[in-house]
């Protein structure tokens, strides 16, 4: 559950990143997040199949809500991670002009 | 157990190896601007090794990141000694080895992998689209 939801992440982080005409939200770094992650939990869950077979397929609801709960959590780190990024990088230049003017 | 670890260092390792690229990119770069010739290193190679190091850098750290999530999560990993609930006991830490060994190493392998594959994309996207413009 938590790959299912991360890649789902990953496929929209991307197709949202194609959509863009310039990179002002600086999206490039949380596609690769997400891909990351990704990649590396399909590689957990080829050797856990290997180890449990058809029995991968088939998990304990709680587990599965679990699961499903840190799947969301992950996706909730990396929208954070991504968002200090896209504040520290400032692509718009919205956070210097907003310093400079003394806004909020 | 403690997977992530095995991607982390070869995070590091590409990080300071992409950050020691970009240097030598600049460096050479300012030399040619110094001596007259105006083409930057960036209109000349738009993809240069360092922003690929990047693109792996940041799969790396990215993936690490999460995976040290999950394992919090779990609670393999703890924030006192030693980080690792594994490594209190010698049966525990042998499995630990072991998994770094076989599904770490297999996670460093996929995403380098699949990096690999995603510069040659973008190395063949990019010289199709500069033959295109010549073709104009």
């Amino acid at each position: 559950m938590t790959l299912l939801i991360t890649v789902f992440a990953a496929v929209f982080a991307t197709v949202k990143w194609y959509g863009q005409t310039d990179s002002r939200w600086n999206l490039a770094p949380l596609c690769f997040l997400f891909w990351g992650a990704s990649l590396m939990w399909l590689v957990d869950a080829i050797f856990e199949y290997m180890e449990l077979g058809a029995d991968y397929f088939a998990p304990a609801l709680a587990d599965m809500v679990n699961d499903a709960y840190l799947g969301l959590s992950v996706v909730a780190l990396a929208l954070v991670v991504w968002l200090v990024i896209l504040l520290v990088k400032d692509p718009q230049g919205t956070v210097r002009a907003a310093l400079r003017k003394g806004k909020g | 157990m403690a997977c992530f670890l095995v991607p982390a260092a070869e995070a590091a390792v590409v990080t300071i190896a992409a950050h020691s690229l970009e240097l030598a990119e600049q460096k050479k770069a300012q030399r040619l601007t110094l001596s007259g010739n105006h083409t930057t290193l960036v209109e000349e190679n738009p993809l240069p090794w360092s922003r690929k190091l990047k693109w792996l850098t940041y799969l790396l750290w990215g993936g690490v990141l999460l995976l040290a999530f999950e394992h919090v999560w779990h609670g393999e990993v703890t924030p006192w000694f030693p980080f690792l609930t594994a490594a209190s006991n010698p049966a525990d830490m042998a499995e630990m080895l072991y998994e770094m060994s076989t599904v770490g190493v297999t996670m460093a392998v996929i995403v380098t992998a699949v990096w690999g594959v995603l510069v040659a994309c973008a190395t063949v996207l990019l010289k199709r689209s500069d033959l295109a413009e010549s073709a104009r």
